[in-house]
């Protein structure tokens, strides 16, 4: 941080640039006191001295918005990582910022209004292709009132930078218009008609997601967990195989190695919903841990506001986060240099509404033309010591629509994706009817209690009713909530799979079964797990698949005497 | 264009701060005592005052002592001269050769671009089953081992530095008791790579906030290094000292802590050291094995908890063995999808039976009758730690993979292993 005397004007987040030993650092106004105004500077200070000057923009810090952001690997303030490398080499030199958008390529335009038409902002004035999209081309979003429209070119070929159309507003000036234009990052997008509640799933190919803790199109989630539960492994495993159009990734303060991975994998991956690379439906925004930690701050909402940029669009954009803490405590690290009066563990006291703040710019918008389009945001936290109860994990509670907590104990024992089923919850609709999901999360939850109690009185003075309930519960938890990320079958399961398997599930959850004794119960069981761990990776409907889940029916089959008393009416 | 102040205005533990003009931020000081002289980094500007971090300390430092600011920032000297050398926390000769000052490199300088990372693919064998088998080193990893004090970490570390096979180590210690660095340097010159090895030592004896420079002195040099073709292995033992001297300068600076006293930038400043390891593409590599002591033996203490958020796994070491659970190698699914076809399995198989066991332990040492499922446990359970991971086991990765069916095939029943048919078909062997 650094202190500057400024004569004339400053702006609360304007963008300023401290010159320092030939270079010049991009810095951001934080706090300004009569002629004194404080910079967090998105660089190393490394050799900036007192003396040293520092140039006012009059910009709020802001990200361009236009044709080309898709597919693209930007830093937390939105510089292009494989231009900047192409430039600078193996290492981020300080001071070097390039273009977000490409400004020498041509987009073939096509103008959707014509001159007297009348705009407002974030309506289209025409398309280009970008990639598998249609990409609308809009009313900047900052213009207000009714615009008409004076001349927009004809369709053809132009850069990002070319004029495509004049509008007028209500003052009767002229506004030229191109295909991009900024938006301050800290601003929520509201050119919509209005906000609808998020109702529909966001298929995540997860089973115990969609089944029994779902996301809604349009809603938030969290995933806190302790180091090395698998948050990032999740949400890997969701932007390849999320049903959204859109996926940004916010790699917000945590390893460079886990983006990479991203950014050389997903090019070769091919999307099955569109036949082509899932990167043509990526955006990675990057502020990883050894990356300035000012510019961390900035990278969440240069992320949501592309996001909301697309939902523009009509499109489903799923905006992943990891870690939300690390956005935090960039906020705790630049309030500790304020000398701001710390809150709880030394984050700042508008740490919560910071977080309601970024949670609330997920929805699902009817626009103004009719179309819907959603952000849905998910955000890993990184709880200090794996404890929920602090700071930014409750803050994060608070606001979210579902809760995906990940077990320490459950990542111990390799029971993966390590996401606690009881503990966790959602607020929204799943791909499996209500009524059934809930039987068999009372299965898990009895299953659980038995488990507590043969700790206290052992197997033998556990009841064979009780037994088998504490195996209905594994089974299902052992071939249904876990999932094999790294099985190319059993990494990606859809909704109708998932419910040909569940109810599968249901017809032995359901049943009463005639055993002898423990021992025969469990062999049993162990013969049902043998069958459906192998089914979980074969094709769906091949050869393979029909044969296992007749011998999963034969073996019911022969212990099934009836159906449980409280199941009737739900299969 | 050196400047010489002569008068400190306030000294206040390792901080000093002095009235000057046109100095820059980081920027390198000496400061003359009557005890010798000692390196000092300015860590803040306000206006004309000049805060500084005395790397001696400030114990000795008067008032009227001379303080020369250098103009430039910390730079450590970087060729093939390094090889075979020890030198101190502060890049100082400590071993009686010469000075080096050819080719001085600047430290702590800036990260990777992460679109210039690969992808890390090479395994590191180790020959350690709970290592190869279970969380598989991998080249260019950051991965420390989370210990309580009196474990052998150090055994460990440098038994994996002899066996991997890497160009070049660098060992940089902070707060290294002597007699650990004597193990070090005879354990490398019987290994025979003494020669193509660099220690930069803070002995436990130093002046604590000298541990600071160590990492990034240790990182700069690997990174020349790296850059020049050379497989890296840098070694830092011990992490928690230095962050222990971050923590006294923080507290010096009355910077509000926000964990135990711990600067709220713990995590950044920790991230900044680790995220040196990296595969450079087409060129070399570092990998970074740590050691980080575990006050209290407590994985939730704010340096080992925010360690585990940056370091790309750790290995647990507890009672001489390296545990199951917590220990966690991120890289191992980069490489083990290639070995064998029956390493994933294996890896997650025997851990989840491993934890149905401990649960079986429980229920015994409660005093329950044991059913046929729980002997069997127990059974699997005491092989495993015999023959799996005790660290005295020292077989490679295909040996400890038929092992683990050994084992398993001597305990189980095949439905009862959780792995799927087609790999029982495979691997199961017929009981011994
Ligand atoms: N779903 C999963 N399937 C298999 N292994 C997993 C899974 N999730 C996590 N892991 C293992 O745990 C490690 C840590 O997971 P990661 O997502 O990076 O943890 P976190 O982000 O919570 O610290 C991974 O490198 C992997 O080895
Ligand atoms: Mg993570």
């Amino acid at each position: 941080m650094v202190s500057v005397e400024f004569t004339g004007e400053a702006t609360m987040n304007e963008v300023c640039y401290v010159n320092s030993g030939g270079r010049k650092l991009k810095s951001e106004v934080i706090r300004i006191k009569g002629n004194e105004a404080d910079l967090q500077v998105f660089e190393m200070t490394t050799g900036v001295g007192v003396g040293d000057d520092v140039e006012f923009t009059g910009e709020l810090l802001s990200v361009q918005l236009g044709p080309g952001l898709l597919g693209q690997v930007y830093d937390g303030l939105q510089n292009p990582l494989p231009e900047l490398a192409e430039q600078c080499g193996f290492f981020l030199d300080r001071g070097v910022y390039l273009s977000a958008l490409d400004e020498a390529k041509k987009w073939d335009f096509t103008p959707s209004v014509k001159a007297g038409d009348k705009v407002a902002a974030g309506d289209q004035i025409g398309s280009v292709k970008e990639g598998i999209f249609d990409h609308w081309v809009m009313v900047p979003f900052q213009l207000d009132g009714v615009l008409i429209v004076k001349n927009v070119v004809a369709a053809g070929s132009y850069t990002v930078n070319d004029k495509v159309a004049e509008v007028e507003n209500e003052r009767g000036e002229l506004i030229p218009l191109t295909m991009s234009f900024n938006w301050p990052v800290k601003r929520a997008v509201n050119c919509y008609a209005e906000r609808l509640k998020p109702s529909e799933t966001l298929v995540t190919k997860l089973r115990i997601v969609d089944t029994f803790i779902p996301v809604a199109k349009g809603g938030t989630y969290c995933i806190p967990g302790p180091f090395g539960a698998g948050k990032t492994v999740l949400q890997h495993v969701t932007s390849r195989n999320a049903e959204a159009d859109v996926v940004i990734i916010a790699a917000c303060g945590e390893r460079a190695g886990e983006v990479v991975e991203t950014i050389r994998e997903f090019p070769e991956l091919i999307d099955p919903r569109t036949g082509r690379s899932l990167m043509e439906r990526t955006i990675i925004i990057c502020n990883t841990s050894s990356m300035p930690v000012a510019a961390r701050e900035a990278s969440v909402y240069t992320a949501v506001s592309i996001a909301e940029y697309y939902r523009q669009m009509g499109l489903d954009v799923l905006l992943l986060a990891d870690s939300t803490s690390r956005w935090a405590q960039a906020m705790r690290e630049m309030s500790g240099r304020l000398e701001e009066i710390p809150g709880e563990e030394a984050f700042p006291a508008y740490l919560e509404s910071l977080i309601a703040a970024f949670y609330e710019r997920a929805g699902i918008v009817r626009l103004n033309n009719g179309d819907i389009g959603s952000v849905t945001i998910g955000g890993t936290v990184s709880p200090a010591g794996g404890n929920f109860e602090e700071p930014v994990t409750q803050a994060t509670l608070k606001v979210v629509g579902a809760f995906h907590g990940l077990s320490q104990q459950r990542a111990d024992a390799r029971k993966y994706p390590a996401i606690h089923p009881l503990e966790s919850w959602s607020k929204y609709e799943g791909v499996i009817d209500k009524k059934k999901t809930e039987y068999g999360r009372a299965i898990l939850f009895r299953g659980d209690e038995v488990d507590q109690m043969m700790r206290v009185v052992g197997e033998e003075g556990t009841s064979l009713e009780d037994y088998i309930i504490y195996l209905k519960a594994d089974l299902l938890d052992f071939v249904y909530v876990q999932q094999n990320s790294f099985d190319p079958v059993d990494d990606a399961v859809d909704p109708e799979r998932q419910e040909y398997t569940y109810n599968i599930l249901l017809d032995i959850l359901t049943a009463k079964l005639d055993f002898a004794g423990k021992e025969e119960a469990r062999t049993w069981f162990n013969r049902v797990r043998q069958n459906f761990l192998d089914y979980n990776s074969k094709e769906w409907k091949s050869e393979e698949f029909e044969k296992l889940v007749s011998t999963i029916f034969q073996l019911l089959a022969e212990k099934k005497i009836g159906v449980e008393a409280d199941a009737e009416g739900i299969l | 264009m050196q400047k010489v102040y002569s008068k400190i205005e306030s000294i206040s533990g390792n901080v000093i701060t002095v009235t000057a003009e046109g100095v820059r931020n980081k920027e390198l000081a000496v400061v003359e005592t009557r005890y010798g002289s000692s390196l000092a980094e300015v860590i803040r500007l306000n206006r004309d005052e000049v805060a500084l971090q005395v790397f001696n300390g400030g114990r000795g430092v008067s008032t009227g002592d001379e303080v020369r600011f250098m103009g430039e920032t910390m730079k450590v000297s970087f060729s093939d001269n390094l090889l075979g050398r020890i030198f101190d926390g502060s890049g100082k000769p400590r071993d009686g050769g010469p000075e080096l000052t050819d080719e001085m490199i600047e430290i702590g300088g800036p990260s990777v671009n992460p679109a210039r990372r690969i992808i890390p693919r090479n395994m590191v064998r180790t020959g350690i089953p709970m290592i190869d088998v279970f969380n598989s080193l991998v080249e260019s990893q950051k991965l420390p081992i989370f210990s309580v004090s009196g474990e052998p970490y150090n055994e460990l570390l440098a038994r994996i530095a002899l066996q991997a096979e890497v160009d070049i180590i660098i060992l940089g210690g902070m707060g290294l008791k002597y007699d650990d660095y004597l193990f070090f340097r005879e354990t490398l010159e019987e290994g025979g790579v003494m020669s193509r090895t660099v220690f930069f030592v803070h002995t436990a004896a130093d002046p604590v906030v000298e541990s600071l420079l160590v990492p990034d002195i240790a990182l700069a040099v690997a990174e020349n290094f790296a850059i020049h073709g050379r497989r890296v292995l840098v070694l830092l033992t011990d992490m928690t000292n230095f962050a222990d001297a971050m923590k006294e300068i923080a507290i010096t600076m009355e910077q509000v802590p926000s964990n135990r006293g711990y600067p709220g930038d713990l995590y950044t400043q920790l991230a900044s050291r680790y995220e040196k390891a990296v595969d450079f593409e087409g060129s070399g590599s570092i990998t970074i094995l740590g050691v980080t002591t575990m006050p209290g033996d407590d994985v939730t203490h704010p340096v080992p908890d925010n360690t585990g958020y940056i370091t790309e796994g750790q290995f647990y070491l507890r009672n001489g063995r390296i545990e199951p659970f917590g220990s966690l190698s991120r890289l191992k699914q980069q490489v083990n999808g290639e070995t064998r076809s029956d390493h994933r399995a294996i890896m997650d198989g025997m851990i989840k039976l491993y934890a149905a066991y401990k649960e079986s332990l429980e229920k015994k040492s409660m005093g329950f009758k044991m059913s046929d499922w729980d002997e069997k446990l127990l059974t699997y359970g005491e092989m495993f730690e015999r023959e799996m991971m005790d660290l005295t086991v020292n077989i490679p990765l295909e040996a400890a993979l038929d092992k683990g069916w050994e084992i398993l095939a001597t305990c189980f029943e095949p439905e009862e292993t959780g792995l799927k048919t087609e790999l029982i078909n495979q691997y199961w062997t017929n009981k011994v």
